[in-house]
């Protein structure tokens, strides 16, 4: 009698596994197909894009990603790589697109002399671009589309 | 003073005299027998001094500098060819690298003393270790940067949009060398407030 909890516990786990194979198939993420107990062989790494060419912003907000790629660039309390081109003072000599006059002001709008703390740390809002399809759909449509949709519905109705 | 004198002639007549007990061919082969070991010796010497294996022998070495660089470019890359310490450190010219190897009695001096033998200690003369390392490459137009990086032979179609311009213009007309803009690639950089480019 004192295997009967081992034995109830044996008989609900058989029926769980009826209800649930326990090699499910995995979901489609970076590594598609497969179960969840197979291992799928690893993608490579893609290269990130060097170009040097301005990308289109999906909106006017959207902080431009990066053009290069940025391996190795210091950004920490001692120093910014990334300001050794895109500062003020550095963007004549090195022909980069300045900072906006944002990334001077603090939360209240007040202007300060030199970038402001919460701006310093670039790859938080700016980040390089690799050449990969994307992962999953986006069905994203831009303020232009938007705004065409609008114009050729007001046509429709005429 | 002249019982000074009188000790160095006796010397002088010594080495003046001619040899009474060895023989001229004696004294020429072995003379140069010598002079091969010993030439040999401090050259092999010289250069077991000058291998990376060496270098991080010293635990300042190995757990600072040669930790940072284990992530950069010039340790790992594609295609494997990597750069070690004396590569950059130490000129590849004979003169040139004795010299800088007599310099280097101070970092002896400074093992001993544990001047920088703690994390802290290290990361305080960080900032004047790396002005030392801006000094020399710049008075030597990065030449260490040049043993490798040849000027002569860099295609510029084949650099991306901003090397080539800035390496077309400044490189090319001497304004700016190698050590300029391309600070930090193999070490972390300290503290750069107030160095030229970076304010």
């Amino acid at each position: 009698m004192r295997s009967l909890p081992l034995l109830l516990v044996l008989l609900a786990s058989l029926a769980h596994a009826a209800d649930y194979p326990l090699d499910a198939p995995a979901p489609d993420g970076r590594r598609p197909g497969g179960t969840l107990s197979q291992e799928r062989a690893t993608p490579p790494l893609a290269e990130d894009e060097n170009k040097d060419l301005k990308r289109e912003r999906n909106y006017p907000e959207q902080p431009p990603t990066i053009p290069h790629t940025i391996r190795g660039y210091q950004v920490d309390k001692n120093g910014n790589k990334c300001l050794t081109c895109h500062s003020r003072s550095n963007s004549a000599k090195t022909q980069a697109p300045m900072i906006s006059i944002t990334h001077y002001m603090d939360r209240d709008g007040q202007t300060l002399a030199a970038v402001s703390p919460r701006r310093y740390f670039c790859t938080q809002c700016h980040v390089p671009q690799q050449e990969v399809k994307p992962l999953v759909g986006n069905d994203f449509r831009t303020i232009d589309q938007l705004l065409q949709d609008e114009v050729q519905r007001a046509g429709q109705q005429q | 003073m002249k019982a000074l004198f009188r000790w160095l002639s006796s010397y002088w007549t010594i080495l003046r005299r001619p040899s009474v007990h060895y023989s001229l061919g004696f004294l020429t082969l072995g003379g140069f027998i010598a002079g091969i070991i010993f030439w040999g010796g401090f050259n092999t010497a010289l250069e077991a001094t000058n291998t990376e294996q060496f270098c991080i022998s010293c635990h300042e070495m190995e757990s600072n500098v040669y930790v940072e660089l284990q992530d950069t470019i010039h340790y790992t890359n594609r295609s494997g060819v990597r750069a070690t310490c004396p590569d950059c450190h130490v000129p590849h010219q004979w003169t040139d690298k004795i010299a800088r190897k007599m310099q280097a009695s101070k970092e002896v001096w400074g093992k001993i003393f544990g001047t920088i033998n703690t994390r802290d200690k290290f990361l305080e003369k960080r900032r004047e270790l790396a002005e030392h390392e801006w000094a020399r490459l710049k008075a030597n137009d990065s030449l260490e940067c040049r043993n490798c990086h040849n000027f002569e032979f860099m295609d510029f179609t084949r650099q991306s949009q901003r090397a080539r311009q800035m390496h077309s213009t400044a490189l090319a007309s001497g304004q700016a060398t190698c050590i300029d803009c391309h600070k930090g690639i193999a070490h972390r950089l300290p503290d750069m407030s107030g160095v030229k480019g970076w304010e």
